[in-house]
């Protein structure tokens, strides 16, 4: 086996100094270019920086976007020392943060800025019509199959998992409304009323098990992130939140590499470094915005990053201890599946406000540290996690 | 070797159902595995070298990364590890509901698959299952499952 160390290095040496999100909608009517460069913008306007502190740009991607390199054209950076146009979707998100943040602690870039922009409602649909098979040949073997899209994709692993915890559909309804209910005190989310379990069981079936409330909501916005160094960070405008460990890991896609057990993710294979690489385990963990491209992702996650023993995550739920005011929030702007679909840095960006302190009506009070996480791993068979402390 | 599959009111599909299903080109490396289906022969790749199996055809083995490989008839035995009925279809040419599955072969392999000839009301994760072909136009076949009748 690869040996590997090291993941400390990271470790309160750079920070998210800005965030910046545009409107979240149905049809943003404009760009991806237009969507990131706003978020890029509000998220400079955040921090305190100007356009030309950026010396670094970083993204990922499907195919969908406007690319790294012509956002920094558009910014109109002439010394760009970093850019990275990462292909992938959820699984991605927390690795682009982690890279600016090397390029940052490493020297090689200053101030990075990271997005993801989206017209994933009115545009790009993931596995629907408009875009080529992709060339992977695993797809030679699912294609012909009518299996194409995310519901198909993660139905499965969710009758998995719930035929190995025994979890109900009452169970996955909870997250949904537990979700929702935090969303109502987001003035950002695209679905702020509240969702009652009648509404959730009698939803319809997308991909059986799926329904509807199960799935995440497809958006048209952007989100960006500025990193920098954290000394730098304590001097611009807001409270610093610290990159205190990154990972990622995985490698097992559903059907090709042969995960034994599919009710397992790629969350569990890099949980371990994560907290390592961040020196704390996870009962320092205050607040957590988990990937819930769908429901069942949230306590599978749970489970995988050690917060709440395997199945016991119902019972977790139905005692109240993932909302605001139980023992870990867990997605407290409402997630995918109620504030909206931004591949994960929305996760990212709530993360950042709760550790501020700025989260108003949904804050989660005196909370220091946070686990924030990419789709873990099903479908390009990768993930990636952030933990990030408030400064101080 | 599983048998054409017979035309069958369930829901869930049958065998013979979409013609226009679309098939990716072969490689390099998967064309043998295409072939085989020609003659309606289910196979994985075998290693040479430490008799891993593994499926789908790649160019090294991921248990011993050696690289000499042939293609190995497997019985067309399985169970369903898991499954999903999809009720949207997302292309034009699929009429929902029909079902996917991960397939463990009785070898250890797992593929995606089609559950065909099943009520949905008999589906079940660990359900046993027999290979079925779906004949494609242009000669290929591709392997479906259905339950096995003599579970
Ligand atoms: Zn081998």
């Amino acid at each position: 086996m690869a040996q590997s160390g090291g993941g400390a290095v990271l470790r309160d040496r750079t920070a998210v100094a800005g965030v910046g999100w545009t409107e979240y909608t149905k049809n943003s009517g404009v760009s991806t270019l237009a969507l990131a460069l706003r978020a890029v913008r509000a998220a400079l306007d955040d921090a305190g920086l100007e356009h030309s502190d950026v010396d670094g740009v970083a993204c990922h991607r499907v195919g969908d976007s406007a690319s790294a390199v012509l956002v920094a054209h558009v910014l109109g950076i002439r010394d760009l020392r970093f850019h990275l146009d990462m292909f992938g979707g959820g699984g991605t998100s927390h690795q682009v943060v982690a890279q600016a943040a090397l390029a940052v602690a490493s020297g090689i870039a200053d101030t990075v800025v990271c997005w993801r922009a989206v017209n994933a409602r009115s545009e790009f649909r993931m596995g629907g019509t408009g875009r080529a098979a992709p060339d992977a040949p695993e797809f030679q073997y699912q294609l012909p199959y009518g299996y194409a899209t995310p519901p198909q994709q993660f139905a499965m692993l969710d009758r998995a998992w719930r035929h190995a915890r025994g979890a109900t559909a009452e169970d996955l309804g909870r997250v949904a409304i537990a979700q929702r209910a935090h969303a109502a005190l987001n003035d950002r989310a695209m679905m702020r009323k509240p969702l009652t379990m009648d509404e959730y069981l009698s939803s319809r079936l997308i991909a059986d098990p799926l329904r509807l409330y199960d799935c995440c909501l497809e958006t048209d916005a952007a989100v960006a992130l500025v990193v920098t160094g954290a000394e730098r960070a304590r001097d611009l405008r807001q409270t610093p939140v610290l990159v205190s460990g990154a990972a990622t890991g995985g490698g097992h896609t559903l059907f090709s590499n042969g995960r034994a057990d599919p009710t397992v993710s790629a969350a569990a294979d890099l949980a371990p470094r994560l907290y390592a690489a961040a020196g704390i385990g996870p009962e320092t963990v205050d607040v957590a915005e988990l990937y819930d491209a769908f429901t069942f992702l949230v306590p599978l996650q749970l489970e995988d990053y050690g917060l709440v023993p395997r199945g016991e995550t119902g019972g977790f739920y139905a005692d109240g201890h993932a909302s605001l005011g139980g023992r870990l929030p867990v997605n407290t702007h409402g997630g995918h599946l109620s504030e909206g679909y931004v591949h994960g840095l929305n996760h990212v960006a709530e993360a950042v406000t709760q550790l501020r302190g700025t989260a108003g009506e949904r804050q989660v009070p005196g909370a220091e540290v946070a686990l924030t996480t990419g789709q873990p791993g099903y479908v390009g068979g990768t993930s990636s996690a952030l933990v990030l402390r408030r400064d101080g | 070797m599983g048998t054409e599959a017979s035309t069958a009111e369930h829901t869930g599909g049958n065998a013979e159902s979409p013609p226009e299903y679309r098939v990716p080109p072969p490689d390099e490396v998967t064309a043998g595995w295409w072939d085989a289906t020609r003659e309606r022969r289910l196979v994985v790749q075998r290693c040479l070298d430490c008799a891993h199996l593994q499926h789908y055809p790649r160019a090294l083995c991921t248990a011993c990364g050696k690289t000499s490989l042939e293609f190995t008839d497997v019985s067309g035995r399985g169970r369903i590890d898991t499954y999903s009925v999809t009720h949207r279809a997302p292309r034009p040419d699929l009429t929902p509901p029909y079902v996917v599955a991960r397939v463990r072969l009785a070898e250890g392999p797992v593929l995606l698959t089609n559950i065909v000839d099943c009520p949905l009301d008999r589906l079940a994760c660990d359900l046993p299952v027999v290979l079925a072909w779906r004949p494609l136009p242009d000669g290929r076949a591709l392997p479906v499952f259905r339950p096995d009748p003599d579970a």
